[in-house]
């Protein structure tokens, strides 16, 4: 033992360990009031680390070439001894990675955890969540079935409708004039190595900002307003390890019990994981009848579909698209209620955000639909809900009667 | 000056000086990376015309050929055919073919070369997202496309329609009317889909 702490002072000389230990877990001093919400955040992180894992294991098998990659995938999944659950690991994980980040998102909304003093870790979240929607899109192409060639042909052709370098931008992207081999190898480049290192980099970064300013709670209040007069510690808060870590094991082996439940059940979940004209090799001259994106893009694929072309070019239903994206990232400037937590705001907020949720849900469904004119409809009618409730935020949390909030967490 | 003081204004000419010549530095080895994306020239070369048997195709059979990877479609019209083309122009988004999305000689409600008017040469290729529109080349109900229906294409991703000149109908998504690639007929019954020099 002694000879054990003395390689750790010898550590500690050279490497602040201890430091690091300290600072983010057994004296990171986390709000008392955690709940079911915040099981999504050391989710996430664990997806990504199957993510990262089955990943490299399937690159060992996989072959990046337009010519030999559907049939890798095949071979993976016949001939490779358990190439058949890896693969399904990784993409049971990739929907898995949403549901959990969709979460860790709605418990932002539901307790005001992107206001101030937390906006750079909404910002830096939404940029996790951006690189993770460009590795999805770049890895659904590499199993090269009919799926991954048109959902890449359709939104890469988004690319073309930029006014005056559209067409060149895309023929840029793809390296070719259509998807082909070019766009597949680069694809599998970014999906396997530039993408992933971002990716890393960003949640670090979002991690850092979070223990610098602490975690928020679902009361919304301040833990470091009332610290302990002698030690400086928060009254309300206890150190993350022992108390969460042990916590969010419970959250994580309920989590891998339907994860296992999926992947050895019901792995392409009905085709919603993996959709079903996946299954045939990618053909350029044939356009599968119905092309939808996977679940986790189609509220925003909705979106694109529901505004119609103007002065001859679509680039406006682009445009409607990328702002159902990007307006997320402004939610700290356009909240303007006196509290955070939902807990304390008035029926108008939680209206608000009940509708969202719905049109959220409603436009998700309608993306995986043909197109009908009831149905383009209804997608105008919740775009409009969707986007009214970030325009008119700066109003309606404004004159929302918010109950008073308390001095500390209520347990 | 003395030997100590900072000259601030040579320390701030030098860091501009060295951000700049760093500056063009990094933009100019950007290039060949980001250069490196555009198509190779074996992709190039693979975008050469392609010469297509038209004498086997009946009238009103389609047949799909592939150029530069896209499909693109023959079409061997019918009289019935033709005479439909005329009659729906209040219903099309540009049934004068103003947007430039034909040669010069296919500008007409045909959109076909004069010696067979009635072939149609047309990239499959919806202009919206890029899908490949199914045929619906019957006219009326039977495929579905309702009573009204004059025969023409459908894109199955969302929902625009085409004639049977790949004239897009209004209220689809598809903003202009499909894209006729250059051809050229070699003979009566070979055309070169990709080149319309003339001569050889």
């Amino acid at each position: 033992m002694n000879s054990l702490t003395n390689l750790l002072g010898w550590v500690d000389a050279r490497f602040p360990l201890t430091k690091l230990w300290k600072e983010h877990l057994s004296e990171y001093y986390a709000p008392k009031n955690f709940n079911f919400w915040y099981f999504f955040g050391s989710l996430a992180l664990l997806v990504l680390v199957i993510q990262i894992v089955s990943g490299i294991f399937l690159t060992m098998h996989y072959k990046p070439d337009a010519k030999l990659a559907f049939y890798s995938v095949e071979y993976i999944m016949r001939d490779v001894p358990w190439g058949w659950l890896i693969r399904y690991i990784h993409s049971t994980g990739a929907s898995m990675f949403f549901v959990v980040v969709y979460l860790h998102m709605f418990r932002g909304l539901m307790y005001g955890s992107y206001r101030k003093p937390r906006e750079l870790i909404w910002i830096f979240g939404m940029c996790i969540y951006l690189a993770l929607m460009a590795e999805a899109f770049m890895g659904y192409l590499l199993p090269w079935g009919q799926m991954s060639y048109w959902g890449a042909q359709v939104i890469v052709n988004l690319f073309s409708a930029v006014p005056f370098v559209g067409p060149d931008l895309s023929l840029w992207i793809r390296g070719d004039y259509v998807i082909s081999d070019a766009t597949l190898n680069r694809f599998f480049a970014f999906h396997v190595a530039a993408i992933p290192l971002v990716l890393v980099g960003l949640v670090v970064a979002h991690i850092i900002a979070l223990h610098e300013v602490g975690s928020n709670n679902p009361d919304g209040v301040e833990i470091k307003k009332n610290k302990d007069p002698v030690t400086h510690i928060p009254l309300d808060g206890i150190p993350f390890h022992p108390y969460y870590t042990v916590k969010d094991i419970v959250g994580v082996v309920v989590f891998l019990m339907v994860f296992s439940a999926i992947v050895f059940f019901s792995p392409d979940l009905g085709g919603y994981f993996i959709e079903d004209n996946n299954f045939f090799p990618a053909d350029p001259l044939k356009t599968p009848p119905h092309i939808a994106p996977v679940w986790y893009f189609t509220p925003f694929y909705a979106v694109l579909r529901a505004v119609p072309p103007m002065f001859g070019s679509q680039f406006p239903g682009v445009i409607a698209m990328g702002v159902a994206v990007m307006i997320i990232c402004f939610l700290p400037w356009l909240d303007r209620s006196p509290v955070k937590s939902i807990r304390y705001r008035g029926t108008i907020y939680k209206t608000a955000l009940a509708l969202f949720v719905i049109s959220f849900f409603g436009l998700g469904w309608l993306g995986m639909l043909p197109v009908t004119p009831l149905f383009t409809l209804l997608s105008q009618i919740l775009t409009t809900v969707y986007l009214g409730f970030f325009l008119l935020m700066p109003w309606y949390t404004k004159i929302d009667k918010c109950k008073p909030e308390p001095e500390r967490v209520t347990g | 000056m003395s030997q100590n003081e900072v000259d601030r204004s040579k320390r701030r000419f030098l860091i501009a000086a060295t951000t700049a010549v760093g500056g063009v530095a990094a933009a100019g080895v950007a290039v060949p990376f980001l250069a490196s994306w555009l198509p190779s020239q074996r992709a190039k070369a693979a975008g050469a015309p392609v010469e297509v048997d038209i004498s086997k195709i009946e009238p009103g059979m389609i047949l799909n050929v592939g150029w530069r990877g896209k499909p693109v479609w023959v079409v061997n019209r019918t009289k019935e055919m033709m005479d439909l083309l005329v009659k729906h122009d209040d219903k099309l988004s540009d049934p004068k073919c103003e947007v430039p999305q034909q040669p010069e000689y296919c500008k007409s409600a045909a959109r076909s070369r004069k010696e067979h008017e009635n072939i149609l040469v047309a990239v499959g290729i919806c202009t919206h997202l890029g899908c490949s529109p199914s045929e619906k080349l019957k006219a009326g109900a039977e495929g579905g496309m309702g009573d009204d229906w004059a025969g023409g294409f459908f894109c199955p991703c969302h929902g625009s329609r085409f004639d049977l000149s790949g004239r897009v109908f209004k209220g689809s998504p598809a903003p202009i009317n499909l894209e006729i690639p250059p051809y050229k007929y070699l003979s009566d019954s070979r055309i070169l889909v990709g080149d319309d020099s003339k001569g050889a």
